[in-house]
């Protein structure tokens, strides 16, 4: 069974049609590259699968947790997966520690001993152990993110969106957010991705999605998807004539 | 005629200017605690009560705080309810100050990034424990400086009760003017208290803006 079921998805924001009738399946363990134009639906895809967004028709369902527009089912989804922005949007007034601890003993109850050692734990996991007590001011933007991968782990959830999470960074700094993403990847995490890294998508991805207005254009192995792109629109989105 | 000295009459005017300080304190801690519960239900989930705060803050910022005065002091006794001068004053400038800290504040806790309530959406947090632990945090920062800045205006408001009768600073001039004929020298007296008292609101207005936002510089 599918970890997360996207049904026949519709979303409109007034009389633009943004979602067309999307249907993905994603397996426990997949990594998933969204590719497309700016404006082709990506984003907000990503946003519904969240809850961030609501939808207009058709269905989301992350390992049994069906998407409703309330609080309830709302919170549910969201312990499932995980999401990290690409503005990063750390909490300004804590530390690099309290970003991570905040949601654990706010939403999950728990002790404070315990998110600590969560916290640090999953700092040090990307490779930030020693940043602890530092403001998100403090901190390089690829930092930022990679605290902000910190705290959607803390959650443990079973799949991460990331939401174009190295285009606010510097060129420089692109890589060391990709490293800590290609680990988790590699350790069997499910992960969705809307990304312009298309050598990362080529690279670590299982399946890449290419959308266009609204639609599900192409989607297959990377390999296919990069090598023979059947459609105009992806051969001109890749530069491939 | 009895002769008034400088310092009786700069004594009888600062015995008055406490009743201006009790009554800034009273409407600004009160119009404190009014407007922030006027803040959730402007910005909070039920429509009913959005609409119900936002009309009540347009209607005390639309109108003069001289009408609200006189409404309170009057208006209540048509009920046949008697209410002394320094109730009604105390009423009307706690309602006046809530209509106008609420809406500052609301423009503090709009000012706080979508993306907060957006990444503390995606950890789980309910609407209150979002407000709660990472906007009012935020907000609160941002709110200090214009906050402050406003006690300025509930300092010189108070000035208005003297048309009720109540006795603060500016109704203890006029009464010292009556018995001293020295208009110049009370009134430039009252308006030098008036200003001790809001010039180092402004200024530690300014100042804890300027702190404030270095502390915030990159957001």
């Amino acid at each position: 069974m599918s970890l997360i079921a996207i049904t026949e998805v519709k979303k409109r924001f007034g009389d633009n049609e943004v979602l067309k009738g999307i249907s993905i399946d994603v397996a426990r363990g997949e990594v998933v590259a969204i590719i497309g134009k700016s404006g082709s639906g990506k984003s907000t895809l990503l946003r519904c699968i969240n809850g961030l967004e609501t939808i207009d028709q058709g269905s989301i369902v992350v390992a049994g947790a069906q998407f409703l527009p309330d609080e309830v089912h709302l919170k549910a989804l969201r312990l499932k997966v995980g999401m990290i922005f690409q503005q990063f949007n750390l909490f300004p007034h804590l530390t690099a520690g309290g970003n991570v601890m905040l949601s654990q003993m706010v939403v999950k109850k728990t002790p404070k001993e315990d998110a600590e050692a969560v916290a640090r734990k999953m700092l040090d996991r990307v490779g930030l152990a020693h940043k602890f007590d530092a403001l998100p001011d403090e901190l390089s933007g690829g930092q930022q993110q990679r605290v902000a991968i910190a705290r959607a782990l803390a959650m443990q959830p079973i799949a991460l969106l990331c939401d174009e999470i190295t285009s606010a960074l510097d060129p420089e700094l692109v890589a060391e957010v990709l490293a800590v993403v290609k680990e988790l990847a590699a350790e069997g995490m499910t992960l969705v991705m809307v990304t312009h890294e298309m050598r990362f998508a080529r690279d670590v991805c299982s399946r890449v999605v290419f959308m266009h207005q609204g639609r599900v254009h192409e989607i297959g192995a990377p390999e296919d998807v990069f090598a023979n792109p059947r459609t105009p629109e992806l051969r001109q989105f890749l530069g491939v004539q | 005629m009895t002769e008034f000295s400088f310092w009786d009459i700069l004594r009888n005017l600062l015995l008055a200017a406490r009743w201006t300080v009790v009554l800034s304190l009273v409407s600004f801690i009160g119009g404190g605690i009014v407007g922030a519960a006027l803040l959730f239900l402007r910005i909070g989930a039920r429509r009913g009560m959005r609409v119900l705060s936002r009309g009540y803050i347009q209607l005390f910022q639309g109108t003069p705080l001289l009408m609200q005065l006189f409404l309170a002091f009057f208006g209540l006794g048509l009920f046949g309810i008697d209410v002394p001068a320094w109730l009604a004053a105390c009423i009307a400038l706690i309602l006046w100050t809530a209509a106008f800290l609420a809406e500052i504040w609301r423009g503090c806790v709009e000012s706080i990034a979508k993306g907060q309530w957006e990444a503390s959406a995606s950890l789980g947090m309910g609407y209150l424990q979002q407000m709660r632990y990472v906007i009012l945090p935020q907000a609160l920062k941002v709110a200090v400086p214009p906050t402050v800045g406003f006690s300025v205006q509930v300092v010189k408001g108070t000035a208005l009760t003297s048309i009720i009768g109540f006795v603060e600073l500016s109704k203890a001039g006029s009464i010292v003017t009556n018995a001293t004929f020295q208009p110049f020298t009370v009134y430039g007296l009252v308006a030098l208290i008036y200003f001790a008292l809001c010039w180092p609101l402004s200024k530690s207005s300014q100042l804890l803006e300027r702190k404030l936002n270095v502390a915030h510089r990159n957001h």
